[in-house]
């Protein structure tokens, strides 16, 4: 029997997924539709936008208005979603490859221009979807089936690339802390600007296996045993915080959101 | 009643033009000769209650219009050569999810950044096979300013009737051409909407096609939670990998264009009645042809012009039935032979077939038409 969460949110008849067993995507889903299902929103009145990869699938299972668009550039159609009808809860979902590789441009602007959008990335630090190559996330020397030998490149800092470009509310869970993960893009979405959200993800078919990581319960428990909450690691010594990764709320500094910008241009010069 | 008349340039004319059509969405990025189509919708769209986006590339200016119209909003994006390239995924990706926008192209000089920003006419196969895959475009091409106008009206209410992108086809000659022109009363013109679905959520089948071979278009935020996708789609939208579903779907987008093409082609002919020899051209070039032609008129030549409007789908009846009559045919470009390759499929063998080509970044003159006729008469 599915969840009640699930038979309401979900295109049930759209079951099973494509993700492998395993996947973190699933649930990196099930998450943004608690968080919606929180913040009691108008189900007609919310749009997900995705790209192209194993995440960017999620909208087709989710019973809203979705849009699977092109890979890397789900934030560029989302945003004239936005600017079209303004009263629209816009979401987007994209991956690691598709949201920082090929999308890197749009995601920098989405940032920038400070548009009501909330972007979940679901970071598998991998490409997923084409069986397993680098992305702009795979840390450096771990494997892909493009880095045979180890990674050279080096990983961005997802958060801090968003929060430097101006986005106003950054934050960063894993598949593992479900509930740090609900209570962020609850506050993304209500954060009335861009909102971009990292959800590190598993990827045990590629990732996991490539580099020994073991299972996917495996890879979830060492999510648990490496991620600090940022809250608690300013309180840490640094010596403790060594092979670990930060997670919660980076950003939160609301500042004025851009269709509302646009309106008043509209507000003042608009011939009737 | 005729508004005043005004000097306007191509360019200003198309926003104009799309602004009647009813744009209330612009998506763009500058590149000369197309930059002063977003400068004047930043400028108008405001003032009706639209919107206009400097986007960070054509990439994203062309999802941007798409994502604006399933929202609801009449859209359009401009450019030229680089960025048209650019644009070509997304681009298909309105074909097949068959969702309305207009693309302008004021074609320039290339490849790459060939001869900024000296008119050419290189994008004519572009325009029709750019996007990977086959996929159904309608590209128009205006002649004169108030055809711009005129034509990019055309070009919304065909992009809205057949859920197609639409691509007007300029070239720099006509984009920053300025006529003196008098445009029509709004309420002299014509605008169509899309058809919106007519059932409830539960019944509603986003790409169920009507007998006339269009599905009816729900907005985002109208109730129906409905799922667009690149992907090859079964009625209901979700993406399907049955090969009988996938092949009908392919077969219907480009159906639905040839079960309408009546209505949608459109050419101009003149004194083809008696003509001998009969000058084929588009853009800014079909204005040297009629000066050639009426030159050589007076010195009695018999010459006659074909000017398709819709270059996709090209007016391919009307040639077929010149052919049988007229002996030559000239098919003046600003390319190496775009148009002229599908002037040899139609007409066959049936005439003979002259090229003047030009690709040095200067417009072709009417003595160069009349210098290729006179060798062969
Ligand atoms: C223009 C373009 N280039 C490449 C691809 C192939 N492609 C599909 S998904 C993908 C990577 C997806 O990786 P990511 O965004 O990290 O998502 P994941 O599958 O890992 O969830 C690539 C390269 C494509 N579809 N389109
Ligand atoms: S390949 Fe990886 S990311 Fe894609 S579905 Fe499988 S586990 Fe998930």
């Amino acid at each position: 029997m599915p969840s009640a969460i699930v038979s309401e949110y979900f295109r049930t008849n759209k079951l099973p997924q494509i993700w492998c067993p395993g996947c973190g995507h699933g649930i990196i889903t099930r998450a943004i539709t608690v968080a919606i299902d929180k913040l009691g929103l108008d189900r007609d009145k919310i749009c997900i936008v995705s790209g192209i990869g194993c995440s960017s699938r999620a909208p087709g299972y989710m019973d809203f208005d979705t849009l699977h668009t092109t890979h890397g550039r789900a934030l560029a159609f989302a945003t004239g979603i936005k600017m079209a009808n303004p009263d629209l809860k816009v979401i987007v979902i994209t991956g690691d490859g598709d949201a920082t590789a090929i999308g890197g441009n749009h995601l920098i602007h989405a940032c920038r221009r400070n548009i009501d959008i909330t972007a979940i990335i679901y970071n598998n630090n991998i490409y997923g979807m084409t069986g397993g190559q680098y992305s702009p996330t795979t840390p450096k020397f771990d494997k892909g089936t493009t880095a045979p030998y180890g990674n050279v490149d080096k990983a961005f800092d997802i958060p801090a690339l968003a929060a430097a470009a101006g986005a106003t509310y950054v934050g960063r869970s894993t598949a593992y802390h479900t509930q740090l993960l609900i209570s962020l893009i609850e506050n993304g979405i209500k954060n009335e600007g861009f909102s971009l959200i990292e959800a590190i993800s598993v990827c045990p078919t590629y990732y996991g296996r490539k580099n020994k990581k073991g299972s996917a319960v495996e890879m979830l428990e060492w999510q648990k045993n490496h991620a600090v909450n940022i809250a608690a690691a300013s309180k840490m010594a640094p010596e403790s915080l060594d092979g670990k990764f930060l997670i919660g709320e980076f950003k939160n500094s609301p500042e004025p959101e851009y269709t509302k910008e646009y309106q008043k241009i509209i507000d003042m010069f608009k011939k009737e | 009643m005729k508004s005043k008349a005004r000097l306007m340039q191509g360019n200003e004319a198309c926003v104009e033009g799309a602004i009647a059509a009813g744009m209330k969405f612009f998506a763009g990025y500058p590149i000369t000769p197309s930059t002063e189509v977003a400068e004047i919708a930043a400028e108008k769209l405001p003032l009706v209650g639209g919107k206009f986006i400097q986007m960070e590339d054509e990439i994203a200016s062309m999802a941007a219009i798409i994502g604006a119209s399933l929202a609801g909003s009449k859209s359009m994006t401009a450019t030229s050569g680089p960025g048209f390239s650019l644009k070509q995924e997304n681009l298909g990706y309105a074909s097949l999810a068959e969702v309305p926008c207009v693309i302008v192209n004021v074609q320039r000089s290339g490849p790459s950044t060939g001869l900024p920003t000296s008119p050419a006419q290189g994008d004519i196969m572009q325009a029709r096979w750019g996007s990977h895959g086959d996929h159904p475009v309608i590209a128009l091409t205006p002649s004169s300013v108030r055809e711009t106008f005129d034509l990019t009206i055309k070009a919304f209410n065909l992009s809205e009737k057949y859920r197609v992108p639409v691509i007007l086809l300029m070239d720099e000659i006509i984009g920053h051409m300025r006529e003196r022109v008098e445009l029509p009363e709004i309420s002299e013109i014509e605008i169509i909407d899309r058809k919106k679905p007519t059932v409830s959520r539960e019944k509603y089948l986003p790409y169920k096609a009507d007998d006339d071979l269009i599905p009816p278009m729900a907005y985002y935020g109208d109730g129906y939670r409905f799922h667009v996708t690149g992907l090859a789609h079964d009625e209901t939208g979700f993406p399907t990998n049955n090969p009988a579903i996938a092949d009908k779907l392919y077969r219907r987008l480009l159906d639905k264009i040839e079960l309408h093409k009546n209505e949608i082609i459109e050419w101009e002919e003149q004194c083809t009645d008696d003509a001998d020899i009969v000058i084929i051209s588009i853009g800014g070039v079909s204005r040297a042809a009629d000066t050639a032609m009426k030159q050589l008129r007076q010195k009695g030549v018999k010459v006659g012009t074909y000017r398709p409007i819709t270059v996709w789908p090209f007016p391919e009846k009307r040639l077929i039935e010149l052919a049988d009559k007229v002996n030559t045919f000239v098919v003046a470009e600003m390319n190496l032979g775009q148009m002229a390759l599908e002037v040899e499929r139609i007409i066959k063998d049936k005439a003979e077939l002259i090229k003047v080509n030009k690709v040095n970044g200067e417009a072709i003159y009417p003595e160069e038409i009349i210098e290729k006729i006179e060798e062969v008469l």
